[in-house]
């Protein structure tokens, strides 16, 4: 066997193992798995990329947390398609076939920054807790605007808070905080005059779109982080490009942050979709077995 | 002694419309007697053109001699004495402008079929160790020196150095990028023309030597790569990363969906499998009408895969005319035959799209050539007012790749030329870094499989003969 490697000596036949996984909301897993080379060289920003087993996809996740000492990566999965689907099945005690990483260029935090406003909807919460936990170190007063569509899809709250000097909760329905959505309470602070060098908005596309939109009427730097289609995630493929200010970055290898403001959301939407009829094929094949 | 025959063999090849439907290897190999026949043709020269033709001198009339006795194994073993994946050379190197192209017969009639005898040997000597249900055949020794030796990248020019090295008699592990191993023999040339399982029968060849490999480490991300030699844990390292950067043409339009750079669609393909989805879970999506863009043998990888997913039309489109066009003429010629067609003297403009962002068009102009270039080829220069436009909806940019700075930018102290290619100082592909050799695409730009070997080889012998002076001065 070629030797997967894990361990922070060369030479051993280490698996990736899952030693913890929680549901934290529906289809939203968090997992801690053993990685320790990555572990100890992870910072903000980065990212692994994960295959379940042999036929599997190579999924780009971003590093929610991690622990050099333990050799540990805390991941957050929502399981969307057939790959985050195989792989959420996965337990305590099981091994991931690869584990790569850390991916992309770490996020640069800039001691300059004393006040930042973090707009976070859905998942985009697990890529942002590293970067709050960053400018938290470097002294910066953080508040943080944190979406779902409902109540129970509100995910690592207690995190977000222990990390803030002040959170907004916003859900589409109403079920918890304010009704309504982040850019909300993100235009309206703006709006009052408040003060902040930094946005950095994380989540779905449009919702990053939205949250720009709003900040570049303000003139306020904003900080994204990208989830491009990748495969290799090194920059060998260019499958994962994007336009930033109309030139083409690879956002596994550039990126995943970049300023938002200069972000072609509109192709990156479209470019996130070009697979979705094949996932939901290779799901159907899944269900009733395969073809 | 009557020569046999005047004629070369040819390869026995499936026939073209039954192979351009699925993966299976398009060349058949050769049958003993065609072997043996073909082997009879060899003059034996004394003075040995051939080998002073391959980037790795392999011992050719030697080897030819023992196929014609009967001996493959005996021919496989003489291989690789020189050539650790004879298998693989004997089906994706350029011998008609290395080896075939200086053999004596050249001169008066057609040389020998150096490739496929070197193939045919290879499969052989593999046949029969598992019919004897024997692995790999390597002689691991315990390693006679105490240095280990990092090589980074598992392609062509690793394997090679890394199987030299053990050989020496040094420890070696390899670290590879990717979760599995072979670099561009994996990721990049497809199943027909290099079936996966010689990949691995290569590469557990080379383990079995007592090479150490490990996928998923990146190194410059994993390991840090200037700690790997100031830890004392190597005392020499290998740079063989390749040519991973895709090249794009810079025209609009091409970040539609539907435009792929090569390294995309033959990773997806190769790499990841997607071939076989759903039963691998890797998506690609392949439209009824491709343009491949470029002409060299990627072009024609990426071409032949698409036809092979079920593409009703592909054209290679190419701003030079067929003289010029970089791909082996073997490769071109299988292409053709498949149906493949080619758009030459025709440079892309500009990638339309629709309402969905996906391709549905390409406008080009067409060129003729003029005044020869740098290159000693004649520069394709544009008709005025010849716009027109292909209807495809799918297109593959294959224009080379270049350097990957992944690793490069993250070595302290290492030296680039300007494309961003390491600098070597030595036939041996030393670098600016004392202990530090680099060698294959990642020096030389996108180039052969057995020149990256060679490359290899090479640098295997440059760090032995550094550590050995070491140690007698110590
Ligand atoms: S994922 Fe392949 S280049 Fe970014």
């Amino acid at each position: 066997m070629v030797l997967a490697m894990g361990a922070a000596e060369v030479g051993g036949d280490v698996m990736f193992k899952v030693l913890e996984k929680d549901l934290l909301a529906e289809n939203i897993y968090r997992m801690v798995i053993e990685a320790p080379l990555v572990a100890a060289k992870a910072r903000a920003g980065n990212f692994v990329i994960v295959r379940v087993s042999e036929v599997g996809e190579r999924i780009p996740l971003t590093i929610s947390n991690s622990d050099a000492e333990r050799g540990t990566l805390t991941l957050i999965i929502q399981a969307v398609g057939k790959s985050t689907r195989d792989l959420v099945q996965l337990e305590s005690g099981d091994n991931l076939r690869d584990v790569l990483g850390p991916l992309g260029t770490a996020t640069e935090i800039n001691p300059d920054v004393k006040r930042v406003v973090a707009v976070m909807g859905g998942i985009g919460v697990a890529p942002m807790l590293p970067l709050l936990r960053a400018y938290r170190k470097a002294g910066a007063e953080i508040v943080s605007i944190l979406g779902a569509r409902s109540k129970e899809l509100l995910i690592l709250r207690d995190e977000v808070e222990d990390l803030s000097d002040e959170v907004i909760i916003m859900t589409d329905d109403g079920s918890d905080g304010e009704k309504g959505l982040v850019t909300d309470p993100l235009r309206r602070m703006l709006e009052q005059g408040e003060k902040f060098d930094l946005a950095i908005a994380i989540g779905p596309a449009r919702m990053m779109q939205a949250s720009c939109q709003v900040t570049k009427e303000f003139d306020l730097p904003t900080l994204v982080s990208l989830n491009s289609i990748m495969i290799d995630g090194t920059g060998m493929c260019g499958g994962c490009r994007v336009s930033i200010n109309g030139e083409t970055k690879f956002a596994c290898v550039d990126g995943p942050d970049f300023d938002g403001h200069a972000v072609d959301f509109n192709e990156l939407v479209l470019r996130q979709g070009y697979y979705r009829d094949q996932e939901e094929h290779a799901e159907t094949c899944q269900t009733f077995g395969r073809e | 002694m009557t020569r046999a025959s005047k004629t070369r063999v040819e390869m026995p090849r499936r026939d073209p419309k039954e192979r351009g439907t699925d993966f299976k290897e398009v060349a058949l190999g050769l049958e003993p007697e065609l072997a043996i026949a073909e082997a009879e043709r060899c003059l034996n020269c004394r003075h040995k053109p051939c080998v002073s033709g391959c980037p790795v001198e392999v011992p050719i009339p030697e080897f030819i001699q023992l196929i014609l006795k009967g001996d493959f194994e005996a021919a496989d073993a003489k291989i690789k004495e020189k050539n650790s994946l004879p298998a693989v050379c004997g089906r994706v190197c350029p011998q008609e402008t290395q080896c075939e192209q200086v053999c004596v017969l050249a001169r008066r009639g057609q040389p020998i079929a150096i490739g496929m005898l070197e193939r045919f040997v290879a499969d052989q000597a593999s046949a029969a160790k598992k019919a004897r249900g024997e692995a790999a055949d390597g002689q691991q020794a315990k390693p006679k020196y105490k240095e280990r030796i990092a090589i980074i990248g598992s392609g062509p020019a690793g394997l090679t150095c890394a199987a030299d090295l053990a050989g020496y008699g040094y420890g070696v592990d390899i670290f590879e990028a990717l979760h599995d191993t072979g670099g561009v023999l994996r990721y990049g040339i497809p199943e027909f023309r290099l079936p996966k399982s010689i990949v691995d029968e290569e590469v557990e060849y080379v383990k079995s030597l007592g090479v150490n490999i490990f996928t998923n480490v990146a190194v410059g991300l994993t390991l840090d790569f200037n700690e790997m030699l100031s830890s004392g844990k190597y005392a020499a390292a290998f740079i063989g990363t390749g040519a991973g950067l895709p090249y794009f043409l810079n025209i609009p339009g091409e970040n539609l969906n539907g435009v792929y750079s090569a390294n995309e669609f033959l990773t997806r393909a190769n790499l990841m499998k997607a071939y076989l989805f759903p039963e691998y879970d890797t998506p690609i999506k392949v439209g009824r009408r491709v343009a491949v863009i470029g002409a060299g043998n990627v072009a024609m990888d990426a071409a032949r895969v698409a036809l092979r997913l079920g593409a009703e039309e592909v054209s290679i489109v190419y701003r030079r005319s067929r003289e010029e066009m970089p791909a082996r003429i073997e490769e071109i010629e299988n292409a053709e035959e498949e149906g493949i067609k080619l758009q030459l003297l025709t440079n892309p403009a500009r990638i339309l799209g629709d309402d969905r962002f996906c391709v549905r068009a390409m406008e080009c102009v067409r060129m003729q050539l003029g005044e020869p270039d740098s290159s000693g080829r004649r520069r394709p220069v544009e008709i005025p007012g010849s716009l027109f436009t292909m209807d495809v909806d799918t297109v593959i940019v294959a224009v080379g790749q270049g350097a990957n700075p992944m690793l490069t930018t993250r070595v302290d102290g290492l030296e680039l030329n300007k494309w961003g290619n390491i600098a070597t100082f030595d036939e041996c592909g030393a670098t600016s870094i004392p202990g530090v050799w680099a060698g294959g695409d990642i020096t030389t730009g996108a180039s052969t499989v057995i020149s990256a070997m060679g490359a290899g080889k090479r640098a295997a012998l440059g760090i032995h003969q550094w550590l050995t002076e070491k140690r007698e001065q110590a």
